[in-house]
């Protein structure tokens, strides 16, 4: 058995993954649930949202103004991307916006390589998040992480609120279950497409500039967690966002835990060289097999969505 | 205050209108009749700019709108109370009402909630139930109460008592009256002759894309060619 302190800990960056990939997976799946658009660059914002950032922290020397300006830089640049490449994709079916936007992965890949280049990025987090705390005596976690973790939580419940509480909220909601309609009672639909992309961009951006210190900056890096976010939306039913949040802490969790844990458990199952090996792969299908389970039991995930 | 002039709509290939004529004055009811697929329903989405109209000027406040987008239609004063209710089901009544709700024309005495309520108090009760837990007739008034929150000068009812029973259809049309006494321009499409000869001003009979007939309550009432060959009654 491992200490019961390392498995809160893993427990806790099970947490702190999972926030991430709901930062992630909902922009994508209110994407999809209102204008019904798949939209494989999801990743790139991720990115997009680290190198500025990264960029204006560099420049403005101070962490907030450049979280703040990253975050400004990646909502403009998916409301333009909206603009311009995608608002004429709605009107055709999945594999045009599958193949349009898998053709922008590799536009903003190149890209960011030319500007910054192909090698790995270090990422510093500023001074005053360093350090540890302590959750309870003798528990140390990560400052950063924890700060992760609120952060991710918070951005949670002002999502909640604005999609049940305010007027754009119910627009949003209205206009996933028919456009038309809202559109004929004086809604701009088109502009209210692009607000919603743009803010969907920024939470990816959110998602990958707090990954910036934890894992890579580096061209495609939003592609290694774009796979996970579609398990997320599939799990927690496409365009629910209560969804997407249940099935990223459920993702971020299983996946954290089973890398951690699989192996030693398996080890004191079967021989140590058949577990050394099985483990890691069982792992990493790990999260695979949830998404498996829930679909059989749930075809339409956990929360499917009720516009639809 | 509506006027429509020498309106053609076409799906793709198939024409619908073939030049279809009318106007409507401030504080009218006028309605728009014929059977089944005669484009009633096209020309409402014409107007609305929801399907492309093709030729034709369509007029509201003397300015131009066909061409515009739907929701400047709407924006420009017009309300549409859709066929089919197109209710969102996954809004709560309250949210059905206040979700698109403005007052862009400015109007000194706007519509609100308690007004709505009171205009039909049966939605009052459930205004925290669900778009679709509701009954067709509370559907429906739900759907002209969210029209109204939007303020137009000009609410346009698309069949809003199909398929209703006859006591909730009642209620309805009394509620139109209302509207009609508060000084509101209303274009109906609807089948009940007899209600309609009480509560409109004017009738335009649609037959194959094309007006054939039009004229007040009292010239349809005596009229019985025109409610034999083309209303089928």
């Amino acid at each position: 058995m491992p200490p019961l302190t390392l498995v809160f800990e893993q427990l806790l960056n099970g947490v702190q993954f999972g926030v991430m990939l709901f930062l992630m997976a909902a922009g994508l799946t209110l994407v999809f649930g209102i204008m019904n658009f798949v939209n494989l660059a999801h990743g790139s914002f991720y990115m997009i949202g680290a190198y500025l950032t990264l960029a204006a922290v560099q420049w403005s020397g101070n962490y907030i103004a450049g979280v703040v300006l990253g975050l400004a830089g990646t909502l403009l640049v998916g409301m333009l991307v909206e603009v311009v490449a995608l608002r004429t994709l709605y009107a055709r079916d999945h594999l045009d916006h599958v193949l349009a936007t898998f053709g922008l992965i590799l536009f903003f890949n190149e890209l960011v390589a030319i500007i910054w280049g192909r090698t790995l990025l270090d990422f510093p987090r500023p001074e005053w998040l360093r350090g540890h705390v302590e959750i309870f005596a003798g528990s140390r976690y990560p400052f950063y992480r924890a700060v992760v973790i609120l952060v991710g939580l918070a951005v949670g419940a002002g999502l909640w609120y604005v999609v049940t509480r305010t007027r754009l909220g119910m627009l949003i909601r209205a206009g996933a279950s028919n456009r038309t309609m809202i559109a004929a009672l004086g809604v701009n639909v088109r502009l209210l497409y692009t607000v919603v992309f743009g803010f969907g961009c920024a939470l990816a951006g959110l998602a990958g500039l707090m990954a910036g210190p934890i894992y890579a900056v580096l061209p495609g890096m939003g592609e290694m967690i774009l796979i996970q976010v579609f398990v997320v939306i599939v799990i927690g039913g496409l365009g629910s966002i209560r969804g997407a949040f249940v099935g990223a802490l459920l993702v971020g969790i299983v996946d954290t835990l089973g890398r951690a844990f699989l192996r030693p458990l398996l080890a004191t199952m079967i021989s140590p060289t058949a577990a050394d090996s099985a483990g890691p792969a069982l792992a990493s299908m790990l999260i695979y097999l949830l998404m498996a389970l829930v679909l059989a039991v749930r075809p339409e995930g956990l929360f499917p969505s009720r516009g639809r | 205050m509506l006027r429509v002039e020498g309106l053609e709509t076409a799906y793709g290939l198939s024409q619908v209108l073939f030049g279809v004529s009318f106007s409507i004055e401030a504080g009218q009811v006028v309605t728009l009749l014929g059977r089944n697929g005669m484009g009633k329903t096209t020309t409402v989405l014409s107007i609305m700019g929801v399907v492309p109209a093709r030729r034709g000027t369509i007029e509201f406040d003397g300015k131009p709108i066909r061409g515009l987008p739907s929701y400047r239609v709407a924006q420009a004063g017009i309300g549409l109370v859709p066929e089919g209710r197109q209710i969102f089901p996954n809004l709560t009544v309250r949210e059905n009402l206040v979700a698109t709700a403005a007052n862009r024309g400015g109007s000194s005495d706007p519509w609100t909630l308690e007004r709505v309520f009171d205009l039909f108090p049966g939605l009052r009760e459930r205004h925290r139930s669900f778009g679709n837990q509701l009954s067709g007739g509370e559907q429906q008034m739900l759907a002209i109460g969210r029209a109204l929150m939007t303020n137009p000068r000009l609410l346009i009812l698309d069949e809003a008592t199909e398929g209703l029973a006859p006591l909730i259809q009642a209620d309805i049309y009394r509620s139109i009256v209302r509207l009609k006494t508060e000084g509101l321009s209303i274009l109906m499409i609807d089948k009940n002759l007899k209600a309609l000869s009480v509560i409109a001003d004017g009738h335009y009979v649609l037959e194959k894309g094309r007006v054939v007939w039009s004229g007040d309550s009292a010239a349809l009432s005596g009229n019985d060619e025109v409610k034999h060959k083309y209303l089928g009654v």
